[in-house]
């Protein structure tokens, strides 16, 4: 089991009231698994089914193996512009 | 040259054009984004637009790299303001320089298409009722439901 660091930003930020989160992972987890995680923590509700999520600053496929040293956000609905 | 950034300061665009002027150029195309005082029918004061500065910069570098292949451009420079922005301030301006004015035109309007799409920046509006709201452009009525 390792800890990932998970970047929160806006609308997440505020729903877990952290910029981060700390999520034990099985090795071999992938964004999917994480995404569960995620969901099941106080607040986890308030994401959507399929919240998009960003390994090493690129949008990441639900199949996604995460390693222990990858750089991890969650990225609510873009609005910039 | 293409350059893509991220800042919390007042966006000047005569100096991003300056940075693609050059003597082949015969058309700049310019966008800028303005902040408005209504959305979704209510009476915004001002915004707050933050980043995830280092994705965010990069992927508006991607952009700029598609852009630039599929329109032939080779001069292209975006920045994107974050922190609390007030009514008419820009928060994000568009340069790209061509020979000719149909790929420049294309290219700004591509890139801010692109952007809008996938760089992770939010915008939360602050109304006239002292409430405030991130914007969700995927939701119904373009309000977060968080």
């Amino acid at each position: 089991m390792s800890v990932v660091t998970v970047q929160l930003f806006a609308s997440y930020a505020d729903a877990f009231g952290a910029p981060q989160l700390e999520i034990p992972l099985e090795p071999g987890s992938t964004v999917a698994d994480l995404v569960r995680r995620i969901q099941a923590l106080p607040s986890g509700d308030l994401l959507p089914a399929s919240p998009r999520v960003a390994v090493n600053r690129k949008f990441a496929a639900p199949d996604k193996l995460i390693g222990s040293n990858d750089e991890i956000a969650l990225i609510p609905p873009v609005a910039g512009g | 040259m293409k350059r893509a950034g991220v800042v919390a300061r007042a966006i000047d665009p005569a100096s991003l054009i300056a940075e693609v002027q050059s003597p082949q150029v015969g058309g700049i195309s310019l966008f800028l984004g303005t902040v408005r005082d209504t959305n979704d029918g209510r009476t915004v004061t001002g915004l707050d637009y933050s980043a995830y500065t280092a994705m965010a910069e990069s992927e508006m570098a991607e952009i700029l790299s598609e852009a630039g292949e599929r329109f032939g451009v080779d001069s292209i420079v975006v920045e994107h303001r974050v922190g609390a922005l007030r009514l008419e301030d820009i928060s994000i301006a568009i340069v790209a320089a061509h020979a000719h004015r149909q790929p420049a035109m294309a290219c700004t309007r591509f890139v801010i298409d692109e952007i809008k799409k996938r760089v992770p920046i939010w915008k939360r509006e602050h109304y006239v009722d002292g409430t405030t709201q991130w914007v969700d452009p995927t939701h119904e009525s373009g309000a977060s439901a968080l």
